[in-house]
């Protein structure tokens, strides 16, 4: 194991983090709290209570994923994009690190960059609701396993982006719209049931779901579905990126 | 001794079809400077890049000071640092971030006197904390030179190093590359400019579409691929060579005023002697004469012509 190589990784991808510190912490915890304001407070306040938790307060678990999963899939993606564009990267192709500790330096950056922002977020959300946290080791479980899931996400798709325009597609085109039908803003109950049995099709609904478990004690699906989904994700997550090394696809010729 | 660098049977052909290394066969000494020559395209970037893991062979085996290196990859390029051609960089990192950064990626542990030798070398001490963005292309070219220094690698690829580098700064370079040398570090250096290669290596090697055609040492490879040439200034113009004179090859320039004889350097008797002496006895006077020896440059060109 070359763990110098993987600490030397990871400490400059947080370093990244700290020199654009604006635009990777400021900006979405102001815009998670801009969500509070509108849905939280002045929608939410004609809203009547979701599961007998008042609006406010339901959409925070939504909203802290929204955030994980949008950023994590940005900041992952960039971080290794931006070496292969502008070349950097053979160094780090050249060097003694295996694929693994390559993966655990980025994605591990970006998970904690990401957890570190649910956290601020979280914080920020009890100054405008009051919170509980039924389940505190499930929800640190399930804002992990999800940084890192979609970190490693975010880091295949900045492997397999061929410009900046790509970067921002899988981001725009497919997180944010499965995140906004993902149950962030309603309970899925809510909805038709033919809708209902076509939004179960959706992965972040499990995400949200298990996460708003670990805060309220009720969620749209079972903990077991909701862990299996993320589990599940991260494993195929972790078979792409291991063809990508072994194949060399897009970084080796 | 193992040798620094032994590749046997290395191909490479790239999905578009391009075979741009052809069955190469190469052993690098260690200690020594190896400089591969080779045109545009020719496969010199290719051959680096295969060595230091960088492109995926299609067939064949590269070993490093002993080490496979895709079975032994982590030993093979810990001994291996890389100095590539194009100027790439992290742009926002500080030269000094930049270059520790490299150390670490390669498993060392910090050794900040270390960098600030290989910084002071090279004369990138004073802008260590400048961002890369703002340095000059010289001085961006330093930094990838202690990038690949920061982590005291055996063996140096150097991938045309002093392209686009102003005089001085070539000087300046090829004085860290002997330095490097003689704490024995081997060195890889591809180059366009043959006058780098003559300077500095000790064994060139050609290349020419993904084929090795010539590996020499390079005092050999001068003198027995080497011609020389003298030149006589006449005193008074010929209209044609005397009789006495046509078994020696020489060659009348076309306004009478020049002789030129060329000859072998590896020749036993050149012939110079007898030339002057029957060009006195025919009363041919000279004012001046010169020797020109044919460069490295000229030998590669002959060579690239002979092997299409």
């Amino acid at each position: 194991m070359n763990l110098r190589g993987m600490a030397a990784i990871y400490r400059s991808e947080m370093a990244r983090t700290r020199r654009t510190l604006l635009q990777s912490i400021v900006s979405p915890v102001l815009s998670t709290s801009l969500y509070f304001v509108v849905f939280g407070s002045a929608i939410g306040s004609r809203i009547t209570e979701v599961a007998g938790i008042s609006y406010g307060a339901f959409i925070v678990p939504g909203l802290i994923m929204l955030m994980l999963l949008t950023q994590s899939v940005s900041n992952a993606s960039f971080g290794i994009f931006f070496p292969r564009f502008s070349g950097s990267i053979y160094e780090l192709l050249s060097a003694p690190v295996s694929y693994m500790e390559i993966v655990m330096g980025y994605v591990g950056a970006a998970a904690s960059k990401s957890i570190l922002l649910g956290l601020i977020i979280l914080g920020t959300a009890g100054l405008f609701v009051p919170l509980q946290i039924a389940h505190p080791f499930w929800m640190l479980l399930f804002l992990v396993l999800t940084a890192f899931t979609f970190s490693l996400l975010g880091f295949i798709i900045g492997i397999w982006a061929e410009g900046f325009d790509r970067l921002q597609l899988v981001p725009l085109l497919v997180i944010t719209p499965l995140t906004f039908l993902g149950g962030t803003f309603y309970s899925i109950d809510m909805l038709p049931p033919f809708w209902q049995g076509v939004t179960l099709l959706n992965p972040v609904v499990y995400l949200v779901s298990g996460f708003r478990w670990s805060f309220y004690g009720v969620g749209d699906v079972s903990l077991a579905a909701s862990l299996a989904v993320v589990v599940a994700f991260l494993a195929v997550s972790l078979a792409v990126v291991s063809w990508m090394f072994r194949s060399g696809y897009r970084l080796k010729p | 001794m193992p040798s620094a660098i032994s590749v046997t049977g290395l191909s490479k052909t790239y999905a578009s079809g391009f075979q741009a290394l052809t069955g190469v066969n190469l052993d690098v000494k260690a200690g020594e400077i190896f400089a591969l020559l080779g045109p545009n395209g020719a496969g010199k970037t290719t051959l680096i890049s295969v060595i230091c893991g960088l492109v995926n062979p299609t067939s064949g085996a590269v070993l490093v000071d002993g080490h496979d290196n895709i079975r032994d990859y982590r030993a093979a390029r810990a001994r291996i640092g890389l100095v590539p051609q194009e100027l790439t960089n992290e742009a926002f990192e500080t030269v000094w971030n930049s270059v520790s950064f490299s150390r670490g990626l390669f498993g060392k542990a910090p050794d900040p006197a270390h960098i600030e030798r290989v910084l002071r070398s090279l004369a990138l001490w004073e802008k260590r904390n400048n961002r890369l963005i703002t340095l000059s292309g010289g001085m961006k070219r330093r930094v990838l030179i202690a990038k690949a220094l920061s982590h005291e690698p055996k063996i140096l690829f150097l991938d045309e190093p002093t392209a686009g580098v102003d005089v001085e700064l070539r000087r300046e370079m090829w004085e860290v590359v002997r330095g490097l040398r003689e704490s024995g570090v081997t060195i890889i250096l591809t180059t366009h400019y043959i006058e780098e290669a003559e300077e500095m290596a000790d064994r060139i090697g050609v290349i020419q579409r993904g084929e090795i055609i010539l590996v020499e040492d390079k005092q050999t490879l001068m003198r027995s691929l080497g011609r020389k040439q003298l030149t006589l200034e006449l005193l008074e113009p010929l209209v044609s060579l005397p009789n006495a004179l046509s078994d020696y090859p020489l060659t009348l320039s076309d306004d009478g005023h020049e002789l030129v004889y060329r000859y072998d350097t590896q020749q036993e008797h050149t012939g110079i002697a007898g030339m002057l002496e029957e060009l006195r006895k025919a009363g041919i006077q000279f004012k001046d004469l010169h020797t020109e020896q044919s460069s490295l440059e000229d030998i590669f060109v002959s060579l690239v012509r002979e092997n299409p």
